[in-house]
């Protein structure tokens, strides 16, 4: 642990340097997933295409897939984004569809009977309620990426990587475990701070 | 500013889903009056909550035309229609996330009445339904239980005075004691409110006890449609005269009223009974050793009743 009380502002920037990544990879993630799990939720029609391009996806290595984004976009940030936002898919896209289609009955007909709009219905009730069972997927989502992303060693995307990378390299076991445990500590944070939200939602919308 | 209420007219109305081997609502004809509190009868699967739902236009029919008042439901808007509706469902369906303000303030806010005139209805509501405005405004629908949370359902449906309510087995998923409660309360803001009322239940007590005109479905189709009296006296058919149970003089009893079947005042009585009650309540102080009862209106001697009375009601 030497290395690491010797980093310790090294190891900081690489620690922000990874929430950006993930954070971006997170953001480009859900404009593509959250209108793409909408329409699978809506058109049973539309759901196995966009659940089967989304489930190739996530068959193929990470690494892999990396390698395929560098080719076209170089080293650097945003083969990386990419990469975290691609990957996400899977999990987001079914996330978003099962949050709709968890919404009770009930409270459809009486949104709907009461004189909403499609548009008002989604807005006031569907999405308020679809939140806990969304926020699940992007918990599991956002500890994947956070995980994902270290590979940005590899390709100069800075991150924790970086440490993990030429720490294994390098054979210096110190430096590697100055990027494993933050990055570690950083997936175990996000999970809690995402289950509190989710449980704090799931409270409010309890019947 | 109250608006009249409408009428809903039923022509030829048929309603057949998707993938169904027959028709949930088989050309029904029939027109409930303006203001009316009138009941859908039946089983479940007699297509008596379709037929409710063609009026929001939640159902749409195959064949035939739904009137409101004097216009084509189909040729409205039909979220400008629903507004004008009140709608209550057996699972009540209030919203999880909102305040029982927010709830009852749904239809209101989205007509866009003023926030002053919105908080002044919530309160008016709250009290109609028998809750105390400052203890209820600010709960949350899972702090209530399952009798106030259909209070606040009926709230939210009337809030913005529509011409017509529709209740969908409203009281099927609370227990019975809170059940008749329920009614009686119904019951009462029904004649408070300026609003033609269409409910289904197939709960014949419930019928019988809320209904001006009863509607009796089988298989998508109307039996008979007359009032709740003249449906246990003269059924159309032996469907309709089993499912009432019509040969329960009991259950006539309770349609009569004391007042409609007493003489005139004549020799002694030995209990009292309110003219409003009916011949069941009076029934019930003969078997309990009353021979003569003195029948009161507005607190004043205005007739009397015995057994015999009874029986004469009983087969007017």
């Amino acid at each position: 642990m030497t290395y690491l009380s010797h980093h310790v502002p090294q190891t900081a920037q690489l620690l922000l340097q990874h929430i950006e990544l993930v954070a971006a990879g997170l953001a480009l993630a859900l404009i593509v997933a959250l209108p793409l799990g909408f329409f699978a939720a809506r058109k049973a029609a539309l759901a196995t295409p966009i659940f089967g391009s989304a489930g190739v996806i996530y068959t193929i290595p990470s690494l892999a897939l990396l390698a395929l984004a560098v080719k076209y976009l170089g080293l650097g940030f945003w083969p990386l984004v990419l990469v975290l936002a691609a990957y996400a898919q899977f999990i987001l896209i079914r996330a978003a569809a099962t949050a709709l289609q968890s919404v009770p009955a009930a409270q459809l007909d009486a949104a709907t009977g009461l004189g909403m709009s499609p548009t008002q219905r989604l807005l006031r009730i569907e999405i308020p309620l679809a939140m806990p069972v969304f926020l699940g997927g992007l918990r599991l989502a956002t500890v994947a990426s956070i995980a994902i992303a270290t590979l940005g060693g590899y390709v100069g995307a800075g991150g924790l990587g970086d440490d993990i990378f030429f720490g294994l390299q390098r054979q210096y076991l110190d430096q590697t475990l100055a990027g494993s445990i933050p990055a570690a500590l950083l997936a175990i944070a996000a999970d809690a701070l995402l289950r509190l939200m989710e449980r704090a939602y799931a409270r409010r919308i309890t019947a | 500013m109250p608006q009249p209420s409408s009428s809903v007219r039923f022509d030829g109305v048929t309603v057949r889903y998707a993938g169904a081997d027959r028709n949930a609502v088989d050309g029904v004809s029939l027109e409930i009056p303006s203001g009316a509190f009138t009941v859908l009868l039946g089983p479940s699967g007699c297509g008596k909550s379709t037929l409710l739902r063609t009026v929001n236009r939640l159902a749409v029919p195959v064949k035939g035309t739904v009137y409101v008042g004097d216009t084509d439901a189909a040729a409205l808007d039909p979220i400008e229609l629903r507004r004008n509706i009140g709608y209550v469902i057996q699972a009540v369906g209030l919203f999880p996330h909102m305040t029982v303000a927010q709830n009852i303030s749904v239809v209101p806010s989205l007509l866009r009445w003023d926030r002053a005139r919105i908080a002044a209805r919530i309160d008016e509501l709250l009290e109609l339904v028998s809750l105390d405005p400052s203890r209820y405004r600010g709960r949350y629908p899972r702090e209530l239980s399952g009798g106030e949370q259909q209070r606040v359902g009926v709230a939210r449906a009337i809030a913005a005075e529509p011409q017509v309510l529709l209740m969908d087995e409203p009281f099927g998923a609370v227990d019975a004691i809170v059940r008749a409660s329920l009614q009686d309360e119904v019951h009462r803001i029904a004649r408070r409110l300026n609003a033609t009322i269409v409910f289904v239940t197939h709960d014949v007590d419930e019928a019988l006890r809320l209904a001006d005109r009863i509607v009796v479905m089988r298989d998508g189709k109307v039996e008979q449609y007359d009032t709740p009296l003249r449906i246990l006296t003269s059924p159309a058919n032996a469907y309709v005269a089993q499912l009432l149970d019509t040969g329960d003089t009991i259950r006539r009893l309770g349609l009569l009223r004391v007042q409609d079947a007493m003489r005139s005042v004549d020799g002694t009585v030995d209990a009292y009974i309110d003219g409003a009650r009916s011949l069941r309540e009076a029934l019930n102080a003969f078997l309990n050793g009353a021979r003569v009862l003195g029948v009161q209106k507005s607190g004043e001697l205005a007739g009397i009743l015995d057994f015999d009375d009874v029986r004469r009601a009983l087969r007017a």
